[in-house]
């Protein structure tokens, strides 16, 4: 018997995954961080349009949400195709948007009762007859600063 | 005596775990959009004596329920409405105490005086889309960047930031509160000579 067996040649030898873990927890911590959590589910198709002189909203606890677009696939059933307001995490009429304006500006803290911004999110599709209602009741209950949000990106995107 | 070793842990299924993790905030993570317009209402008590403007100082824009755009009662496209309003704005046709001394424009005495007296006029229809009346809101907005960045270079020819930079990194929150100091004078002389004068009327109803 010989004390030197020959090597088998031809086998490539096995990939080492020892540092999967490593790559995997990299992407994780990218994720984790990149997250926010949305504190309201959409229930609206939400398909904003695109400008590019935007500016930054402020901070997020200064911002109040307010959603419109269609209903969503699934809501369709119950509430029809026709563009509807969505408030927090449920649809609500215009008459309701000064309500909430007032609840949200209430829950606030007090020095940032009076620089607080209403965000429309509103889908592309969307008639401007909804929004001008929104914007009548916004300015009942004094609160005029406004941002519409936008994808950033030309706006001819938004011709199509 | 053989040497005793701690037997060494698997980690083999530590890579399923923090895959299993890394799935959950894949899926959960929405990527914010936080930018957009900033617009201001106007209040809603009456005004009880409306300032009277000419009219050679008022742009209209009408976007009507086809999203067709009618200009200074003319028809237009919206790739002409940022030039058309630059024009508009930059015009200085003004004489006397009028008169605009930083105008670059037509000097046109049926545009407007000067760029503190013009306003622009927007007006949509109750059936306008909502993506057409927010493509005429930023080529309006681009319009009084073009002519603020200008004005801001002219003034500050050594800060090698334009208008709409400077304004960014003023209302960055990571900016120090000295630099955003020495930025607020110089912002505010620029919007003082080119004022955002933007009016939205109420929408005229189809039927």
């Amino acid at each position: 018997m010989s004390k030197f067996k020959k090597k088998k040649g031809g086998d490539l030898p096995a990939i080492s995954t020892a540092s999967l873990p490593d790559i995997v927890f990299m992407l994780l911590f990218f994720f984790m961080v990149a997250t926010v959590m949305r504190d309201s589910t959409l229930m609206v198709v939400n398909t904003l349009p695109a400008a590019d002189q935007v500016q930054k909203l402020d901070k997020k606890d200064r911002v109040m949400y307010i959603y419109a677009g269609k209903p969503s696939d699934r809501y369709q059933e119950k509430y029809g195709t026709q563009p509807k307001i969505q408030l927090n995490d449920k649809f609500a009429t215009v008459q309701d948007v000064g309500a909430f304006v007032l609840a949200e500006r209430a829950s606030k803290r007090q020095e940032l009762q009076n620089v607080l911004t209403t965000a429309l999110k509103v889908d592309g599709e969307t008639n401007m007859g909804l929004i001008s209602d929104i914007k009548q009741e916004l300015r009942k209950v004094n609160a005029l600063k406004i941002n519409y949000t936008t994808r950033n990106g030309d706006y001819t995107q938004n011709l199509r | 005596m053989a040497k005793r070793s701690a037997p060494e842990v698997n980690a083999g299924s530590m890579a399923d775990i923090a895959f299993l993790l890394l799935i959950f905030f894949l899926v959960t993570t929405t990527i914010e959009t936080d930018s957009g317009l900033n617009r201001k209402l106007p209040p809603m008590e009456d005004v009880v004596d409306p300032p009277i403007i000419k009219q050679r100082n008022i742009f209209t824009v009408v976007v009507n329920k086809n999203n067709d755009l009618l200009v200074e009662e003319k028809p237009m496209q919206i790739s002409e409405l940022r030039a058309a309003a630059v024009a508009f704005l930059d015009n200085g046709g003004g004489k006397g105490e009028d008169a605009c001394n930083f105008c670059q424009g037509a000097r046109d005495a049926s545009s407007s005086d000067n760029p503190d007296k013009a306003v622009i006029s927007l007006k949509n229809d109750r059936e306008t889309d909502y993506k057409v009346y927010i493509a005429v809101q930023n080529e309006l907005v681009a319009a009084y960047n073009e002519l603020r960045n200008r004005e801001f270079a002219r003034l500050n020819p050594n800060v090698g930031l334009s208008y709409v930079d400077a304004d960014r990194k003023y209302s960055d929150p990571r900016t120090s509160p000295s630099e955003k100091e020495a930025l607020k004078p110089k912002l505010d002389a620029v919007k003082a000579l080119f004022p955002q004068k933007l009016s939205e009327a109420e929408p005229s109803k189809t039927n």
